[in-house]
């Protein structure tokens, strides 16, 4: 069964001078145990596609169109006291910087059991043990002793295995990991990638893994899905759209990201920047830096088509027969 | 013939900061003085017209080694040789016939442009200190000409910073640091806060100013493989030190130092998907106390008591320079190097 299945979701932000629209019919599916990339530039939306699945979208924005299901329930329009149950439980969540995703004057324990005992309703020594425990398996070394120890007394790196063990503690079916790594140096980031991994394929938590870097996800994720100007314009299977991206911006962005090994004269570029979400032009949002537009891509905007395993938003895949 | 002499010679360059508590606190607690060593003794040259660039994780002190040069901080001990002038003991802007030839590029274009100024005079402030262009007149022709040069419109100097991108603020930044026709430019991370997309703009941009302008470059950042587009020479940086210097190609086909290789072996790599392997243990040490001896023994699997005793020499070794003894001893033949695909 599908785990998450998102449907033309929308999410609006009504201001003073009109409303701007972050992400715009976004649909994905998720099934258990899977690793999906988001990866795009800033603005692009991943982010908040992510706040909106676990449903931390702050007034004045919110959902405006679409639904998202987590295992066939609706989860978009529930009250706030019932997404927060899910939230934690169901839904666990990383962020980017570990040193604010902690309460410094808590024990990283006190943090962890009471997670464990409000979601799991275990007495304290038991949610004590699956504590230390969840402790070794993200890899802390002598987690008996370091459970009782302050976040600030901990390395970047540990920081984040600890709450990679609290975003898991409750056993949830689904984590939205926004940037774990980007604030991690190179050395550690591989550590924190290779745990992530290893955690999936052991607890069989489904991950939303959201980040800018390319690399990240062809070393961690199963799917990618690449997002521009608050829309998804390519999905596919990871080394799939690595080796054969079919939308220009995903062969753009793939051309220009700089590699170790020969070095070319000149690093291919594309010309311009992403449009602001105010700004977005009415037809392929790409068109103005698109190197292959033609007639339609002005004016009408490419859906994404294709199958669940592989579709993309594009003028050029669909009114070409291949 | 001998070679000429390289723009700028850095030797035995260090920066120490004191973080001891005030001497009362220190007399009451009992707790001694305490430095941090972010930089302990740099060596390096960069021919004129030419790419060094530092690398390594965050601490390791290459932003320091950038702040040395330009006179933001000054350095502990060791020399600055730029362009046969020494400027170890001179603050920035002075003297200013030879800060002139040096500007700076800063990473995040946010905090690095006045965002009350027009671009205009954003970017003709430089030439204003320094009095290169003392004709106003002058001086906006030669800021229009600039805002053309680096990719951006004449109009364009009437606007305020927010008006602009990312990649165009950064523009905004290069042009401003090449208005006084300096010679050389330290860079420190200039693309690591824009997008892809528009970091192969920047970079493309950046090389092709090397080649019409003769610029000499100091390159500061923590990603391999932009280090590896812009780069003739690498030095990797490590808890302060320089552990290896060498030519580009070399450092990427035949890594000496082992913590080069870690860097190497850990980059998340678009053409290296799941990659299984044994991860590289452990985390970059507190810099206020560092290993003795080589400071990468802990994480080094080939380190033995002399690592772990005695710091290693930066040795010369067919054209590069390596701080290592399994180097030195010829202890590293046997290790294994990164398997591709």
């Amino acid at each position: 069964m599908t785990l998450l299945s998102v449907k033309n979701l929308t999410v609006a932000f009504f201001g003073r001078s009109g409303t701007v629209n972050a992400i715009e019919d976004v649909s994905l599916e998720l099934e258990p145990g899977e690793i999906l990339g988001m990866v795009g530039e800033s603005g692009a939306g991943k982010s908040m596609t992510g706040a909106a699945i676990i449903g931390l979208i702050e007034p004045p924005g919110r959902i405006s169109a679409g639904e998202i299901r987590l295992e066939g329930e609706r989860i978009d329009n529930l009250p706030p006291e019932a997404i927060r149950r899910i939230r934690g439980r169901r839904i666990g969540a990383i962020f980017q910087d570990p040193l604010t995703s902690l309460n410094p004057v808590l024990t990283v324990g006190e943090q962890l059991i009471e997670t464990i005992r409000t979601h799991l309703k275990l007495p304290r020594e038991a949610a004590r043990a699956r504590a230390i425990d969840w402790l070794r398996r993200v890899g802390i070394p002598a987690p008996e002793a370091r459970i009782d120890t302050y976040p600030h007394q901990y390395s970047g790196g540990m920081r984040q295995r600890v709450v990679i063990a609290l975003a898991l503690c409750a056993e949830p079916r689904l984590v939205i990991a926004d940037e774990p790594t980007t604030a991690l140096d190179v050395s550690v980031q591989a550590q924190v990638i290779a745990l992530l991994r290893q955690l999936a394929r052991e607890t069989g938590v489904a991950v939303i893994l959201v980040t800018h870097d390319m690399g990240v996800i062809a070393e961690t994720a199963d799917r990618v899905a690449v997002m521009y100007a608050g829309r998804i314009v390519e999905v596919g299977p990871v080394a799939e759209v690595l080796r054969a991206p079919r939308h220009p911006y995903t062969s753009g962005l793939m051309a220009s990201i700089p590699r170790i090994g020969p070095r070319p004269e000149v690093l291919p570029q594309i010309e311009g920047a992403m449009p602001r979400p105010h700004a977005r032009p009415p037809g392929c949002a790409f068109a103005p830096r698109c190197p292959h537009r033609f007639v339609p891509c002005t004016d009408e905007r490419p859906e994404l088509t294709g199958t669940p395993v592989r579709s993309v938003a594009c003028h050029l895949t669909t009114e070409v027969p291949a | 013939m001998t070679a000429p002499e390289p723009l700028l010679t850095v030797s035995g360059l260090k920066k120490t900061f004191d973080l001891s508590q005030p001497f009362l606190n220190r007399l009451l607690s009992g707790g001694g003085r305490r430095f941090v060593h972010a930089v302990d003794g740099v060596d390096f040259t960069i021919p004129r017209g030419t790419t060094l660039s530092l690398v390594g994780e965050s601490g390791c002190g290459k932003s320091t080694v950038a702040k040395l040069l330009m006179g933001l901080s000054r350095p502990t001990a060791g020399s600055i040789r730029f362009d046969g002038h020494e400027l170890a003991g001179t603050v920035a802007g002075e003297p200013p016939a030879v800060r002139r030839q040096m500007q700076m590029i800063f990473q995040d274009p946010y905090a690095s442009l006045n965002p009350r100024w027009r671009v205009a005079r954003i970017i003709a402030e430089p030439m204003k200190s320094f009095g290169t262009h003392p004709d106003p007149a002058a001086r906006r022709r030669e800021v229009d000409r600039l805002l053309e040069f680096v990719g951006l419109s004449a109009a364009d100097g009437e606007k305020f910073p927010h008006e602009f991108s990312g990649g165009q603020r950064q523009r905004i930044s290069i042009a401003r640091a090449i208005s006084t026709k300096p010679e050389f430019l330290v860079c420190d991370e200039p693309t690591s806060a824009l997008d892809v997309s528009v970091q192969a703009q920047i970079l493309n941009l950046m090389r092709s100013l090397q080649r019409e302008l003769g610029l000499t470059y100091l390159f500061i950042s923590h990603d391999l493989a932009v280090v590896n587009y812009i780069s003739d020479w690498i030095g990797v940086m490590y808890l302060g030190r320089l552990v290896e210097l060498a030519p580009a190609d070399r450092i990427f086909a035949e890594p000496q130092h082992p913590y080069t290789r870690l860097l190497l072996e850990t980059v998340p790599d678009i053409s290296m998907a799941h990659r299984d392997q044994e991860r590289p243990a452990g985390e970059v040490p507190n810099p206020i106390t560092p290993p003795r001896g080589c400071h990468f023994h802990p994480r080094c699997p080939l380190a033995n008591d002399r690592c772990r005793s005695e710091v290693p020499e930066f040795l010369a070794r067919d054209g590069a320079r390596v701080r290592c003894h399994a180097v030195e001893e010829g202890r590293i033949a046997s290790f294994p190097m990164r398997k591709a695909g």
